[in-house]
């Protein structure tokens, strides 16, 4: 288990709170809380060792596609792909964008 | 098509949003508020900021009602220290809220392998809290246990189960003090098989558990089947004698049963079918 930060510049300010799945088999539970500023903050726990440099490429590519909104995340990590990290991340800021 | 969503499908949270009256939803210590295990980030295992149990107040047909769901998908629904004292507190609540006029119902979503393990005596301690706090407020409201699987409900929390005024299960659920790995470990392959699923299920799988009167109904998996069999439990009210009040009438044929021969379905349905019939 390891504990990561990570923190990108945002683009947008949103309000409200999401969350997304859960921590189970290959899958994880994501929190955003959307702040105001231009930072988006990313505490992660995760039971794979070694996965910094997979979260921070996922991030930033995640950066350079779409359109970051500025708050603090929360990521509990149970083995989930990029694929369904991706998945879930997406979930929570489309939450709070319709909010 | 069938023109019901699975129930099954559904995590804890879902499960209690639609067991409650449309939009009246509003849960207590939300992921939010990020009470968690104190005990696993130390035994190096990844917290859920609700500690895998959701509370969640809301409405029932009106009347005021509390869900309490367990989300089977975390460290396999088990029972530490803070999802135990969350389910706890939430019965006692609603029996407090009870005795002070406010009729507040009960429903338990139970997906669990009973006490967790890296909790050991903190997470029995919280299961026994809950069993007397079922007991307590039952004398009230009926308390209205839903075992939909894919967990099912085994250890500690099998006899909370027990304790409920009715049991809701679907055929994919399974009910039973040990879970069936454990039996196969202290009793050997030769008396009970883990890996054999078909057999498993004929033992403590929801058709054989309904048939044998452990449980008041057997749902397909379906969001407004579950509804429909909690709705029929409430309008029950509470049942003039509950199944663990009986006790005597289960420990007589318990006695009286021949363990020398290979214990299966048909046997179990002889055993306490009658009560079913």
């Amino acid at each position: 288990m390891e504990h990561i930060t990570l923190s990108f510049p945002a683009t947008r300010t949103v309000s409200g709170k999401a969350l997304a799945g859960v921590v189970g088999s290959g899958d994880m539970e994501v929190l955003f809380t959307a702040t105001q500023g231009d930072t988006l903050t990313i505490a992660i726990t995760t039971s794979v060792d070694n996965s910094e440099q997979r979260w921070q490429a996922l991030f930033s590519r995640l950066v350079e596609l779409t359109s970051i909104p500025a708050g603090q995340m929360q990521i509990h990590d149970f083995g989930a792909t990029p694929g369904v990290a991706r998945i879930r991340i997406e979930q929570v800021f489309e939450e709070v964008s319709h909010a | 098509m069938r023109n019901d969503s699975s129930f099954i499908e559904l995590k804890a949270r879902e499960r209690a949003r639609l067991l409650l009256d449309d939009g009246s939803f509003r849960e207590l210590l939300d992921p939010f508020e990020g009470i968690v295990s104190p005990w696993l980030e130390a035994q190096g295992i990844v917290v859920q900021s609700d500690d895998g149990m959701v509370v969640a107040k809301g409405t029932i047909n009106g009347g005021p009602a509390v869900v309490i769901a367990i989300e089977g998908a975390f460290q396999g629904g088990s029972m530490g220290e803070v999802s135990g004292a969350k389910m706890a507190a939430a019965l006692e609540l609603a029996a407090e809220d009870n005795r002070n006029g406010i009729p507040t119902q009960a429903v338990l979503c139970l997906e669990t392998g009973g006490v967790r393990l890296q909790e050991a005596n903190l997470g029995l301690a919280a299961i026994a809290d809950i069993h007397a706090a079922i007991v307590d407020l039952r004398r009230y409201t009926p308390v209205i246990g839903v075992v939909a699987g894919t967990v099912g409900c085994f250890g500690g929390m099998s006899i909370a189960a027990a304790l409920c005024s009715y049991l809701i299960v679907t055929r994919e659920a399974r009910l039973g003090l040990n879970g069936p790995q454990v039996i196969e470990q202290e009793a050997g392959i030769d008396e009970y098989d883990s890996r054999n699923r078909p057999f498993i299920w004929s033992m403590t799988g929801g058709e054989v558990r309904y048939q044998s009167g452990l449980v008041e109904a057997l749902v397909g998996d379906g969001v407004n089947a579950v509804k429909q069999a909690v709705n029929d439990a409430i309008a029950k009210g509470v049942p003039a004698q509950h199944r663990t009040d009986n006790y005597a009438w289960y420990l007589e044929r318990l006695s009286n049963f021949d363990t020398s021969k290979q214990a299966d379905a048909e046997q179990i349905k002889q055993l306490f079918g009658e009560k079913r019939a």
